[in-house]
């Protein structure tokens, strides 16, 4: 059980997708315009993460080494063409809101790189919840951006007008483009603020590239490592960069 | 006898040329422009100074404080940008959006990248296009006592007439300190006489931006219509105090000239063909960003130094 709450604690907090780990750009400066959009977005390709990290786990031992990357892409995105389905027939604003980053979400680089650093290497079990901890970050993230980005930029919080327009002037340049670069560079800074913070207590929260239990295979930076546990033989994993230059 | 033999390493010779006395210099050259407007614009002009110059001063000294820097603020940088993006507000600015415009120039333009010298586009023009970005409303608003009216740019645009000797004197509607064009030309003599600035960019500037209006305006050779756009909007404060910021302009001779091309021809761009009047701060950021390139390929050789020759292949 240990091992399922630390995937959990590992894709939420220690490697979070958008404030540690930095993945999936696209869709965190581009739909966070507020927080209904962020959380809606995160949750889908939460849902998406889940589902294609079980069956490419379950699949882990039939698809060949040379063609892993296309097998992964048709699975991803069989996956997201049903959410978008589903999300047109029951979320229908929502769905429009978001536009095209739904169909987008094939090539969001947190899916794929879990795929095949983790996903690829690991048990059903273990992978489905690096799914749902690396989605619940990933939905973290975008929802705080969100939040930021529409209570500055219109005063609203899910939709709801909670600061009156009667004194507040909504400084709309947090709802465009630059203020999302403003909002995830300050709130980036805030994590680094309180990590630091943490270590110098002597309460480390646990730095990205370390590694709490000796697991290589589900690190990124296992080639980096000098303290393999040699647990597992992690070849695979050689390419750390492949994570990171996705979309 | 002593001095005779007292050794110590280069530069032996050192000007008088401090940072804080060239920001002292410009700052006195700001002074007829300033003044002008508070006097036509009234006491909120006043306030909206010092509001920006105080939050300006004040983040700098906080930031230092909090990174543990030595502090910068006696270099007086912080003082003129304050006052420059004062210059570039609207007087019927609420205070609090000043504030925050002081804030966002001292703070992300200028301390995060590293402080005086270290920043990438001019602070002052940085947080003037965050504002108007930001409050597009606010920034846009002109309309204070007399001056009801589209401002004079605004108004050419509409293909309205507007009086070219008001603009020269300064009696119309805009931002704080750009519409005196005398008090800016003023200020510009005491900067060049005082050797702070020469006249390669304004000048490069100013002469790009006319040929440009004078074959794209529309207008063919109509004198009028080219002073009423040298003297209308930000472009005079724009030429002469802000693309001449010694940390955002090209140092080589060369570069200076590129530079002023690259101004003059972006500002016609923008007033000629976007959505806006006003073209100068976009023009004069976006310059600021070309700057490293520009002064990349103008960097001069030195003396005995051959030149690879490149081959095109």
């Amino acid at each position: 059980m240990k091992k399922y709450t630390e995937r959990l604690y590992n894709g939420i907090i220690k490697e979070n997708p958008t404030f540690v780990l930095m993945l999936g750009m696209c869709p965190t400066l581009a739909v966070t315009t507020g927080a209904m959009n962020g959380l809606g977005m995160g949750l889908s390709t939460t849902v998406v993460l889940v589902l294609a990290n079980l069956l490419i786990s379950a699949f882990r031992k039939v698809i060949p080494n040379g063609v892993r990357m296309p097998a992964y892409i048709v699975i991803v995105a069989s996956l997201v063409t049903i959410v978008e389905f589903i999300m047109k027939a029951y979320t229908q604003d929502l769905a429009e809101q978001l536009g095209v980053y739904i169909p987008l979400i094939v090539v969001n680089c947190i899916i794929l790189g879990r795929a095949e650093s983790y996903a690829s290497k690991n048990e059903v079990l273990p992978s489905i919840f690096d799914g749902i901890g690396m989605g619940l970050g990933f939905t973290l993230g975008l929802t705080c951006i969100g939040i930021v980005r529409e209570i500055l930029g219109a005063g609203q919080l899910f939709g709801h007008q909670i600061l009156s327009l009667s004194w507040f002037t909504p400084i709309t340049i947090f709802v465009m483009a630059p203020g999302a670069f403003l909002v995830l560079a300050v709130l980036v800074a805030v994590m680094n603020i309180v990590r630091s913070k943490m270590e110098a207590k002597g309460k480390p929260l646990a730095k990205p590239s370390g590694c709490l239990t000796g697991d290589c295979s589900g690190c990124g930076q296992a080639d980096l490592c000098t303290g393999k546990s040699g647990v597992q033989e992690t070849v695979a994993a050689a390419d750390p960069q492949a994570d990171k230059e996705g979309k | 006898m002593s001095e005779l033999y007292h050794v110590s390493s280069s530069p032996h010779v050192r000007s008088k040329d401090t940072t804080g006395r060239i920001m002292l210099y410009v700052l006195i050259a700001l002074l007829p422009a300033t003044i002008f407007g508070i006097v036509n614009f009234g006491y909120r002009a006043l306030v909206l100074i010092l509001v920006t110059i105080a939050s300006c001063v004040c983040s700098e000294w906080v930031y230092n404080r909090i990174t543990h820097k030595k502090n910068t603020i006696k270099d007086l940088s912080a003082v003129v940008t304050g006052l420059l993006l004062a210059l570039n507000l609207p007087a019927t600015l609420p205070w609090w959006e000043a504030l925050i415009g002081g804030v966002f120039a001292i703070i992300v333009v200028k301390m995060l990248f590293g402080g005086l010298g270290q920043n990438f586009m001019n602070p002052a023009l940085g947080a003037r296009c965050f504002l108007l970005i930001a409050f597009a409303a606010d920034m846009t608003n002109f309309a204070i006592d007399s001056y009801s009216g589209a401002t004079p740019l605004a108004a050419i645009r509409a293909g309205e007439s507007v009086n070219t000797m008001d603009m020269l004197i300064g009696r119309i509607g805009g931002t704080i300190g750009e519409t005196s064009v005398l008090c800016i030309l003023l200020g510009a003599i005491i900067l060049i006489l005082l050797g702070v600035i020469t006249l390669r960019i304004p000048g490069t500037y100013l002469v790009t931006f006319s040929l440009f209006m004078l074959i794209f305006g529309g207008h063919g050779l109509d004198m009028q219509y080219l002073v009423a756009e040298l003297c209308g909007g930000g472009l005079m404060l724009g030429a002469f105090f802000m693309a001449t910021d010694y940390v955002t302009s090209p140092i080589t001779p060369g570069g200076q000239i590129i530079y002023g091309i690259c101004l003059g021809v972006l500002t016609g761009l923008f007033r000629v063909f976007g959505a806006n009047a006003e073209g100068v701060s976009f023009a004069i950021i976006l310059s600021n960003l070309l700057v490293p390139i520009i002064e990349k390929i103008t960097i001069p050789r030195a003396f005995g130094e051959i030149r690879e020759v490149t081959k095109h292949e």
